[in-house]
């Protein structure tokens, strides 16, 4: 995927992401913000702006080449088989449009109810999702919801037709700690009765542990270690996972046990083409990370590092 | 709703009764006094006298203003001195032509600057976002009375196309029940009138309408940049939509609040520029009216359409804000 | 220096690096540069209009009828008006008469709105109720209308339509001084003075006016814009001066629109000159309120 803006120089922002998600099951897309994943969710929708941004490669949708397929055909598989659920629940909504018709909209659209049908059909929606007195909230502006509802709404308009596909993508975050589990289990059982699969996209190792059946790490636009979950969380082998596990709180530790941050920020990086991007925070640099940017190498635990950690001690993280 | 309007009709009272009071010092301040304004320039002292008396101007100024507005709520404003009509009844005659031209005027504005607005924020940076741009700060400069004589020009003396002046051809015969002579043209069923009038309509209605129409294609591009990088509009897409309801319903029905704000203080310039307007186009409305008032040293006319305009404007921006409310229900909460 | 402190800094006395910063945007923005190529001009013709003029403005310099008015030719660019007398003399006088009206106005208006606004600004209260319902009651009259009506009280003339003119914009720089000091008295640096014992009038002087400037600049450029255009209408109505030496573009537009079919250029030129004169400090302007507010920026 390339950024490109007049006059400078091309920005490759996501490089050699690939991953495949099967019906039923969940993967976690983990790393800081600005390393790429919300990116990679817009490109899997094509939401990208077309002017600018370049996105080269592949995405197949049950066999179905999306990058390939022209606008209107791709308009009709959003919302109807590929949904998603963005961060922000206070700006996703649109203030001047009564909820009702921001969740009947895709029904009409998609599965050509009637108006009256929709209607009834959304205030199921809702009551599934688990907003009480549903008719009434139909009939309210977003101003009138909490955040959770209106999270709670996006996930009902998400999955108002039974989508194949749903991006999360950090659903959660912008909502108070005890309303996140609350939308996490949400998610958890309708993905589970539907089938649907799931690319869940979160910095919050918490989310992924209750979560993700694979887990793929990505650190400034690459993939840097992927794995199943308990294999990921009980043997991080890249440094930057191990730190990531490092600065969350564990179960397994003592009490007032110190988190470890990781040193840096995500802007003392550099660029892949120079070697290792993380070589700059890493605590296990050593000659061999630069000039040449490892490759994603092994199968069930992939991994990009040279010098990797060793056994690391199991790991416990509080889910969520 | 309701309360909300009531309060704001509250607060337009001292607004109100303050203007009035100006402009009953405004008749007293004039060069030679009230009386000389009721009787024009060239007046006789014994008449200045004479009137002084019958107007009761020669009492104390606080007696007479109160006089002054009894009159006005009785809708008596006076009588002009270069007609010898009441004020009022010039009023009522002449006002439905400058609505019908100033109603023009607002769909030319608005009919041409939203979807240009919008198309060019759509297309934000390439040459027609450029042209927009610099076209309505354009605009906005341009002199309404040159604008008028430029196209008066163009279409009228070069084309052939387009009547130069008036409301209507005074060689047809058409009937005039409303004053509204487009309304009147339907009423009568007379489409040859109808026409005429529509087309006596054209030229100042665009004159009068670029600055608005500027203005309107401005403020619709910025509102329009800016939704459209809101998140609902990106959720909208998500969706799947079809992009006629993105458009609709989630980009120009939040893009459209400012502009809706913007319509009702347009009509104050579209009043204003009536006067310039009507003048080039020699169009009998209440500018035309006011703007030979001016030359003729017609005070009682000044004064009286001038209140009646302020009644107007603040009367429009009152509807504009309970509109406003209907539209947006977080002012309606509020 | 805590972050506390850092806040607490006057935005003008960090001003050089915004000033510069302006400046910079300003020099790349090629509308900034149209607006002050054409304000120069503008000026400049205005300044040096009898040495530039090649005759007389007042006076006859050829012979025309009614019917027959001579075009543009070499000798005369713009031709000969309505009294034969030259137009592109008349044209390049007329900027001087539209810059002084035009300065004029904006300084009397500005000055007194902006002492409106200090006056409701620095007293709040009652001051500022009645301050704020007395520019209410101006701005619910329609901007030309009230110019009308106040020329019109004090008789015809120069003079009349520039206090005219003032008195319209004095309700736009008194709700701007007064946002700007209402906005301003809430933020961390006024505070800040105010806990180390600033007296209030200091504050409001040596603070709160110095950091209203940039607006109040922007405003007056593009005021200037309208005071011109507004002028000209004035004197198409009849509400200038009546001495037809005066060469002011207005009244030249209006003078010569019976000749539209005779001679259609004679209205032409001064109706340029008008747009060129306004849209000048018009782009200007709007480029300075880009320049000094990042928020206008896109």
């Amino acid at each position: 995927m390339v950024f490109r803006q007049r006059g400078r120089a091309d920005v490759r922002a996501v490089d050699g992401v690939s991953f495949s998600v099967s019906p039923g099951e969940t993967v976690g897309l983990v790393g800081e913000s600005g390393c790429g994943k919300s990116v990679t969710s817009l490109a899997i929708m094509g939401l990208l702006p077309k002017r600018g941004v370049r996105v080269e490669g592949s995405v197949a949708f049950d066999g179905t080449e999306l990058l390939a397929l022209p606008p209107d055909k791709l308009r009709a598989l959003r919302g109807r088989e590929l949904a998603v659920v963005f961060q922000d629940p206070m700006t996703s909504l649109n203030p001047v449009v009564p909820i009702g018709t921001q969740v009947t909209e895709v029904l009409t659209r998609h599965r050509g109810l009637s108006n009256g049908e929709a209607r009834r059909e959304a205030a199921d929606l809702l009551r599934r999702v688990g907003i009480p007195d549903p008719s009434r909230r139909l009939r309210e502006y977003p101003h009138q919801l909490s955040g959770g509802m209106r999270q709670r709404a996006l996930i009902a308009t998400a999955l108002a037709c039974r989508p194949r596909l749903l991006i999360a993508d950090e659903p959660t975050t912008a909502l108070d700690v005890t309303i996140q589990a609350q939308i996490l289990e949400l998610l958890r059982t309708l993905v589970a009765e539907s089938g649907t699969a799931l690319i869940l996209i979160t910095h919050d190792l918490g989310v992924v542990a209750g979560m993700c059946d694979t887990v793929h790490v990505m650190y400034s636009g690459r993939i840097v270690e992927r794995a199943p979950r308990h294999d990921l969380f009980r043997d991080p082998r890249h440094p930057y996972t191990g730190g990531l596990l490092a600065s969350v709180p564990r179960l397994d530790q003592p009490r007032g046990a110190r988190l470890e941050p990781i040193k840096g920020s995500p802007r003392d990086t550099i660029p892949w083409a120079t070697g290792c991007a993380f070589a700059p925070r890493c605590p296990n640099r050593i000659e061999a990370c630069t000039p040449e940017a490892p490759e994603l190498v092994g199968e069930r635990h992939a991994l990009r590092c040279v010098n990797p950690l060793r056994s690391a001690p199991e790991a416990k993280v509080v889910p969520r | 709703m309701l309360g909300f309007v009531v309060r704001r009709l509250a607060l337009l009272v001292p607004i109100l009764l303050g203007l009035s009071v100006l402009l009953f010092l405004w008749v007293r301040a004039l060069p030679g006094g009230p009386a000389e304004a009721l009787l024009g320039e060239r007046a006789t002292p014994e008449a200045v006298e004479r009137v002084k008396k019958l107007y009761g101007l020669d009492r104390p100024w606080y007696e007479q203003y109160l006089t002054w507005v009894g009159n006005v709520f009785r809708g008596d404003l006076g009588v002009s001195s270069r007609t010898q009509h009441p004020v009022v009844e010039e009023l009522l005659r002449t006002f439905p032509a400058t609505v019908e031209l100033a109603l023009t005027a607002m769909i030319f504005a608005v009919g041409v600057g939203v979807p240009v607005g919008y198309l060019a924020a759509r297309r934000h940076g390439t040459w027609l976002d450029h042209l927009s741009v610099a076209g309505s700060l354009f605009g906005i400069t341009i002199p309404v009375f040159f604008l008028g004589y430029m196209l008066k020009f163009a279409f009228a003396e070069k084309l052939g196309i387009l009547p130069t002046d008036g409301r209507q051809d005074p060689l047809l015969d058409a009937e005039h029940p409303t004053g509204f002579y487009v309304l009147d043209g339907l009423v009568t069923g007379n489409p040859e009138a109808l026409g005429d009038a529509l087309a006596h309509l054209v030229l100042p209605g665009v004159a009068l309408g670029t600055i608005p129409l500027a203005i309107v294609v401005r403020i619709t591009r910025a509102s329009v940049l800016d939704v459209l990088h809101e998140d609902y509009v990106r959720t909208a897409e998500a969706k799947g939509l079809a992009p006629a309801t993105i458009r609709g319903r989630h980009v120009l029905r939040n893009a459209l609040l400012p502009v809706v704000t913007i319509i009702g203080l347009q009509v104050g310039l579209l009043l204003g520029g009536a006067v310039l307007t009507e003048t080039v186009f020699a169009f009998p409305g209440f500018g035309k009216f006011m703007a030979d008032s001016i030359v003729a040293r017609d005070y009682a006319v000044l004064q009286g359409f001038i209140l009646f305009t302020a009644v107007i404007f603040v009367l429009v921006n009152l509807l504009v804000d309970v509109a406003y409310g209907l539209i947006d229900p977080r002012v309606r909460a509020a | 220096m805590s972050l506390a402190q850092m806040e607490a800094v006057a935005p003008e006395e960090a001003g050089g690096s915004l000033g510069r910063d302006a400046w910079r945007r300003l020099r790349r923005n090629p509308v900034a540069i149209a607006g002050a190529v054409l304000v120069v001009l503008f000026v400049a013709v205005a300044l040096l209009a009898p040495w530039l003029a090649p005759y007389p403005p007042d006076k006859p310099v050829g012979q025309v009828t009614p019917t027959s008015i001579p075009g543009p030719s070499a000798e005369h660019w713009f031709g000969l008006d309505d009294l034969g007398r030259d137009e592109f003399t008349r044209v390049l006088w007329g900027a001087r008469w539209s810059l002084v009206i035009g300065v004029v106005s904006l300084l009397l208006g500005m000055t007194g709105g902006l002492l409106l606004g200090l006056l409701a600004g620095a007293f709040g209260g009652w001051v500022d109720g009645v301050v704020m319902r007395l520019v209410d009651m101006m701005l619910s009259v329609p901007g030309l209308l009230f110019a009308i009506g106040v020329a019109a009280m004090l008789g015809s003339g120069l003079d009349a339509v520039m206090i005219a003119i003032a008195v319209v914009n004095m309700p736009i720089f008194a709700r701007l001084l007064r946002g700007q000091m209402l906005a301003q008295r809430g933020s961390d640096y006024v505070l800040a003075a105010t806990a180390v014992g600033v007296r209030r009038r200091r504050i409001v002087l040596g603070h709160i006016l110095p950091n209203s400037l940039t607006s109040v600049i922007v405003q007056g450029t593009l005021t200037l814009a309208t005071a011109i255009v507004d002028a000209a209408g004035l004197a198409f109505l009849g509400l200038s001066s009546n001495d037809p030496s005066i060469p002011e573009w207005g009244r030249m537009l209006a003078d010569t629109q019976r000749y539209l079919s005779s001679a259609p250029l004679l209205a032409v030129f001064p109706g340029l000159a008008i747009i060129v004169a306004a849209l000048g400090f018009t782009l200007l302007g709007e480029s300075l309120r880009e320049a000094l507010d990042p928020k206008y920026r896109r």
